[in-house]
C-alpha cells in the first residue's frame, strides 16, 4: 500500500509516496534519483547505502522508508556547497586516492562525514572500528583511513581552538 | 605532467560526488523484471515445470523455461575468439539449463512488472527433477565410474590436462642422479573464494530497430558483444553493449555472466526494457569463483640448498561449467617452473575437473595466488628441513635474469626479483626479527615468513593480444581519447590520461577520456585482465599519440614555416626542439587546423596493436604475525609487498592496487572460503557468514618498488594489477610455521584448522568440552 511520506531530503523537504515494504534506499534512488545510495547486498552487510538520517549513519537497506518521517537525510548529493565546492571529506578522499571503483566511497563518506562532524581526534585503530561496517574490496582500506586520519585532524585543528577559548580543558 | 607522475584520478570528482553513474543508476524507469529461477538440486535433470501457480502472480508478464531457449550451446570465458574453434573455450552450456550441473543452476527466468512479482512468482515455480548423486570432488569426478557431467564435450569429467618435463630425465632418476640429495614431499591446498565485487552483476536490454542494446557492468564489452551474438545465434553486430562505471570486477566480469540470457528475453518480449541484476547471494553462489587447486608436490635438493628436480601434479576444481576452464590450471603449472630452477628436471602435470561446485572462472590473478601457495610452501618446507634461512634458498634457486620461459617463449626482459628481495630484506628488517622469532614459546607466539612470485604481463602468445585507441583535437587544443580497453577501478583511465598527455605533449587536464565504453562507438578491445592493459593498450596509446602528434607537428610546420623535424610539442605548446623556446599554442594551432579557409584539417588519430610481446613481473611478500595458540588466531602486524612491476606510471595508484591486492590475499590466507554441504548448496553465499577482510582486520599495509624499466613495455612498464593478491597467503603460511613449527598446508587458515591443527602438535594440551 502507498503512503506519503514527508521527509528532508539534502536541505530539501519532499513529500511523496512510497510503498510501505519499500526501504529507504529504493526511495532515494528510484523515487528521488538519489543514485549514490548504492545497493551492495541489501541485507546491511556492506554499508554502501549509508547515509545520515538526523545526523547518524545507517544503512538504508534495512531502513523503511516510513520511518523516515519528518526526519532529515543527507546523502552524498548534498555535500557540495552551494557554489560546487566540495566537503573537506570529499576533497581528502580525491587527495589520498581513497577511491577506485568508487561503489563504496560515497557511503563511506557518510559515514566519515559523521565521525568527523563529532569534532573530536580519533586514532586509526579507532578510525579502523568506525568504518568496520563498510566492505571494500579495492583499496584494503589504508588509503581511505589516510584521508579519514587527514580531514579529521584539520577539523579537530579547526573546532579544537574555537573549543579551547573559554578554558584550558583539554580535548582528548 | 605525463608518467611517472602521481596525478590525481580522473574520475575521482565523480566518484565522491556521487555523480558517476554504474549501471543500476542509468536504467530508466518502467523496466520489466527477470529473475532466474534456480535449481534445488547440484546434479541431475529438469523433467518437466508446473509454471500454474507462478503464472497467476499479477504481474508475472512470462515465464521462460529451459525448454524455450534456443538449442545453442556457448562458452563464457572472457576469452579472446578464436578462429579454430577446437583450440579455443569449450561450448557447453545454454542460455538455460535443462541438464542442472550446479546448485542454484539457471533452469528458467521469470519476467514481471516489478521486483515482488518477479520474485514471488520464481519462488511459485514448481520443477520435477531427475535427481543424480553430486560430485563434489575432484577426486570423486575422475573416478572410472564417476557419471560424465558434460557427455556432449567430454566423455569424462576430465576437462583439460597439461604437462610439462623440463630438463634431463624424470624425477625420479634425478633422486639417484647424486648421493646426499634431500627430498621434501607435500600436498598443498588452496579453497573456493569469491570475487566480492561490491556492485553485484547488472545489466539491462532493450532493442533499437533490430538489434539489442545490452547495458552491463561488464569487464570485457566487445567480448560479452559477440558471446551474446553467439548464444542467440544471430549476427553479433545486432547486439550493443555498453559498459559504464563498473563496481569491481577482480575477473568475475571478465566473463560473460547474465548478458545473452537479459539480451534473450528482451527479444522474445518484443524488445521491452528488461532487467536482470543479481542479488549478492545469486553473486556468491550462481556466478563465479576462484578454483579450489589441490597439488601434490616434490622437490629434491643438495644440502646447499641447490634445487635438482621438483615435480608439481595439479588438481583444479572446475565446477559445473568450463567458463576459464583449465587456463587457469594450466597457468598455475605454468608458475612452477618459472618461479624457480631446478638444475635437473621440472615435471609439472595439471588436470582440470568438472564437478557439481559452482563454476570456476578468472579472478585476480589467475590460478598464480593457487600455483604461489604451493609452490612457496614447498621452497619453506624444503629450507625448514635444510635448516636454511628460506630467503637464503629462494634467492639461490629463483629465476635467473634472461630468463626465457621454455614452453611459452615469455623472455623476461627485466627482473628485479633478487632486488625486490634485498629492498623488502632491509625496510622489513628480516634478518632482525627471524632471529628474534627463533626460539618462541608460550600460547602467544610471533614469527615472519616470506613468499616470492613472478607473473607475466598480458596473454600472448597463449591468445591474441589486440588494442585499439582513437583520438582526435578539438578546436580548443585538447585531445579525446577513446579506449576500448575499460576502467574498472584499477584506475586505468587516469593513466592512459597520462600516456597521451605525455606523448601528444598535453597538460593532463587537455586529455579527455570517455569513461563509457560502447560497442557502437568504442574502439575494439578484449577489456580489463591478465594485467594486460597498462602495457597492451598503453602500446596502443603510445603509437596513436605518436601519429597525432605528428600531424600537429606537420600543421605547425605549415604555420611557422619551420621544418617540423625541428619542432617538438610540450605541455599544451608547440616548442622549437633545440632549447625547447614556446612557438605557438596548441590551443591557437587547433582553432586553426579546424577553420583556416587555407587548410582545414581534422587533427585525428587512430592506430591498432597487434602485440607480439610479454614480460614478466615479480615480487614478493614479507609477513609478520602473532598467533594465539589457544584461541587459533592470526593477527598480522606487519605486511609489506614489493614490486618489480617496471616504471609505474603513476605511483600513488600503484600503491592502491598493491593495497588492494595485499587485503585480499590477507582474506585468501585468513578468513573467506565458499563452504558447500553434501548436497554441494552453499552454506555462507553471503558477506554476513563469508568473511571479507574489514578495516579491523589488517595492519597499516606497506607497499614497496623497485623500478626497473622494462624495455618491452610502451612506458618501461609491466603487470602490476593482479600481482599484489598472490604471494600474502603462503607468506603468512610460512610466518604461523616459524612462529609455532606447525605446517598448515590448506587455506584458509581458519580458526577451527588452527585450532585441530595445534592440538594435533600437541601445543594445546587440555581441550575442553565444547572445543
Amino acid at each position: 500500500m502507498f503512503k506519503t511520506l514527508t521527509m528532508t531530503v539534502n536541505g530539501r523537504e519532499v513529500s511523496i509516496p512510497v510503498d510501505e515494504r519499500e526501504s529507504l534506499a529504493d526511495t532515494l534512488r528510484n523515487r528521488l534519483g538519489l543514485t549514490s545510495v548504492k545497493k551492495g547486498c541489501e541485507v546491511g552487510e556492506c554499508g554502501a547505502c549509508t547515509v545520515l538520517i538526523d545526523g547518524e549513519a545507517f544503512d538504508t537497506c534495512i531502513y523503511l522508508s516510513l520511518w523516515a518521517e519528518g526526519r532529515s537525510i543527507l546523502t552524498v548529493e548534498g555535500l557540495k556547497s552551494p557554489t560546487g565546492e566540495l566537503n573537506p571529506v570529499q576533497q581528502a578522499f580525491i587527495d589520498e586516492a581513497a577511491t577506485q571503483c568508487g561503489f563504496c566511497t560515497p557511503g563511506l563518506i557518510m559515514s566519515a562525514v559523521e565521525i568527523v562532524g563529532t569534532g573530536k581526534r580519533y586514532s586509526r585503530e579507532e578510525l579502523r572500528k568506525l568504518i568496520s561496517g563498510h566492505l571494500c574490496r579495492c583499496t584494503g582500506y589504508d588509503s581511505i583511513l589516510n584521508a579519514l586520519e587527514r580531514v579529521v585532524e584539520q577539523t579537530y585543528k579547526h573546532v579544537g581552538h574555537e573549543g579551547e577559548a573559554p578554558g584550558p580543558a583539554g580535548h582528548a | 605532467m605525463g608518467v611517472r607522475d602521481s596525478i590525481k584520478r580522473v574520475d575521482a570528482y565523480e566518484k565522491v560526488t556521487g555523480a558517476a553513474k554504474y549501471t543500476a543508476d542509468l536504467m530508466p524507469a518502467g523496466a520489466l523484471v527477470a529473475k532466474v529461477v534456480r535449481s534445488t538440486i547440484a546434479n541431475g535433470k529438469v523433467v518437466q515445470f508446473d509454471l500454474s501457480e507462478a503464472l497467476a502472480v499479477p504481474g508475472v508478464v512470462k515465464i521462460f523455461t529451459c525448454f524455450d531457449v534456443p538449442d545453442i550451446e556457448f562458452a563464457t570465458a572472457g576469452h579472446p575468439y578464436v578462429l579454430d574453434k577446437a583450440k579455443g573455450d569449450v561450448y557447453d552450456r545454454r542460455l538455460l539449463n535443462e541438464r542442472v550441473r550446479v546448485y542454484g543452476d539457471d533452469i528458467a527466468a521469470v519476467v514481471a512488472v516489478d521486483e515482488v512479482a518477479a520474485a514471488r512468482a520464481a519462488r511459485l515455480v514448481k520443477v520435477e527433477y531427475e535427481e543424480y548423486a553430486p560430485i563434489l570432488s575432484v577426486e570423486a569426478a575422475l573416478a572410472p565410474d564417476a557419471m560424465p557431467l558434460h557427455p556432449g564435450v567430454r566423455d569424462t569429467n576430465l576437462l583439460g590436462q597439461s604437462s610439462y618435463r623440463i630438463g634431463e630425465g624424470t624425477y625420479e632418476e634425478a633422486k639417484h642422479s647424486e648421493p646426499g640429495l634431500v627430498e621434501v614431499t607435500g600436498e598443498y591446498g588452496t579453497q573456493t573464494v569469491q570475487h566480492c565485487h561490491m556492485e553485484t552483476p547488472q545489466s539491462y536490454a532493450y532493442m533499437e530497430n533490430d538489434r539489442i542494446v545490452v547495458v552491463t557492468s561488464t569487464q570485457i564489452p566487445h567480448i560479452v558483444r559477440r558471446v551474446v551474438g553467439q548464444a542467440l545465434g544471430i549476427p553479433w553486430a545486432r547486439v550493443r553493449v555498453i559498459k559504464p562505471y563498473i563496481g569491481g570486477g577482480f575477473g568475475n566480469k571478465q566473463d560473460v555472466l547474465y548478458e545473452p540470457l537479459n539480451a534473450f528475453l528482451t527479444q522474445q518480449l518484443g524488445g521491452r526494457l528488461v532487467k536482470l541484476e543479481l542479488t549478492r547471494e545469486e553473486t556468491m553462489a550462481c556466478t563465479r569463483v576462484r578454483h579450489a587447486i589441490h597439488a601434490k608436490v616434490k622437490a629434491l635438493a643438495r644440502p646447499d640448498g641447490t634445487l635438482i628436480a621438483r615435480k608439481l601434479e595439479a588438481y583444479s576444481d572446475q565446477g559445473g561449467y568450463a567458463s576459464h576452464g583449465h587456463s587457469i590450471c594450466a597457468n598455475c603449472v605454468t608458475m612452477f617452473k618459472q618461479l624457480y630452477h631446478d638444475q635437473r628436471v621440472t615435471e609439472g602435470d595439471g588436470y582440470t575437473a568438472y564437478t557439481n561446485h559452482a563454476t570456476a572462472g578468472a579472478m585476480r590473478a589467475y590460478g598464480i595466488p593457487q600455483s604461489d601457495f604451493i609452490t612457496e610452501c614447498l621452497m619453506e618446507d624444503l629450507a625448514d628441513k635444510l635448516g636454511m634461512d628460506p630467503l637464503e634458498l629462494r634467492l639461490k634457486n629463483c629465476m635467473p635474469q634472461g630468463y626465457v620461459d621454455p614452453s611459452t617463449g615469455i623472455h623476461a626482459y627485466s627482473n628485479g626479483i633478487r632486488e625486490c628481495v634485498a629492498k623488502g630484506r632491509a625496510l622489513f628488517g628480516w634478518d632482525e626479527k627471524r632471529a628474534r622469532y627463533a626460539h618462541e614459546t608460550g600460547d602467544i607466539r610471533r614469527g615472519v615468513g616470506f613468499a616470492m612470485f613472478d607473473y607475466k604481463t598480458g596473454v600472448y602468445p597463449i591468445s591474441l593480444e589486440v588494442s585499439n585507441c582513437r583520438m582526435f583535437m578539438n578546436e580548443d587544443g585538447s585531445v579525446s581519447l577513446q579506449m576500448g580497453a575499460t576502467e574498472i577501478g584499477q584506475g586505468a583511465d587516469t593513466v592512459f590520461t597520462q600516456m597521451a598527455a605525455e606523448t601528444v605533449g598535453l597538460t593532463e587536464g587537455n586529455v579527455h577520456i570517455v569513461s563509457t565504453q560502447d560497442t557502437d562507438v568504442s574502439p575494439f578491445d578484449l577489456g580489463a585482465y591478465g594485467s594486460r592493459q597498462t602495457y597492451v593498450c598503453g602500446m596502443a596509446v603510445k603509437r596513436t599519440g605518436e601519429i597525432l602528434k605528428g600531424k600537429v607537428l606537420d600543421y605547425a610546420s605549415y604555420k611557422l614555416k619551420k621544418p617540423a623535424e625541428e619542432l617538438d610539442t610540450e605541455a599544451d605548446w608547440v616548442v622549437r626542439r633545440a632549447g625547447r623556446e614556446k612557438l605557438l599554442p596548441i590551443a591557437d594551432l587547433a582553432l586553426e587546423a579546424q577553420y583556416s579557409r587555407d587548410r582545414a584539417e581534422r587533427l585525428f588519430a587512430e592506430a591498432s596493436i597487434d602485440c607480439h610481446e610479454n614480460t614478466i613481473s615479480t615480487g614478493c611478500t614479507f609477513a609478520e604475525v602473532e598467533v594465539d595458540i589457544p584461541m587459533g588466531r592470526v593477527t598480522v602486524l606487519r605486511i609489506l609487498n614489493v614490486h618489480d612491476s617496471g616504471i609505474l606510471i603513476n605511483p600513488k595508484l600503484a600503491e592502491g592496487q598493491v593495497h588492494g591486492g595485499i587485503s585480499m590475499g590477507l582474506g585468501y590466507a585468513l578468513s573467506e572460503e565458499l563452504l558447500y554441504d553434501e548436497k554441494g548448496r552453499p552454506r555462507n553465499d553471503n558477506l554476513l557468514d563469508y568473511k571479507l577482510p574489514t578495516a579491523m582486520d589488517q595492519p597499516d599495509l606497506e607497499a614497496a618498488f623497485v623500478e626497473l624499466c622494462d624495455p618491452s613495455g610502451p612506458f618501461g612498464n609491466k603487470a602490476l594489477g593482479e600481482p599484489p593478491t598472490i604471494s600474502p597467503a603462503p607468506a603468512i603460511r610460512n610466518a604461523v610455521l616459524q612462529a609455532t613449527g606447525v605446517h598448515f598446508n590448506t587455506l584458509p587458515l581458519s580458526p577451527q584448522k588452527l585450532v585441530e591443527g595445534f592440538v594435533q602438535a600437541g601445543l594445546i594440551k587440555e581441550v575442553g568440552p565444547n572445543v
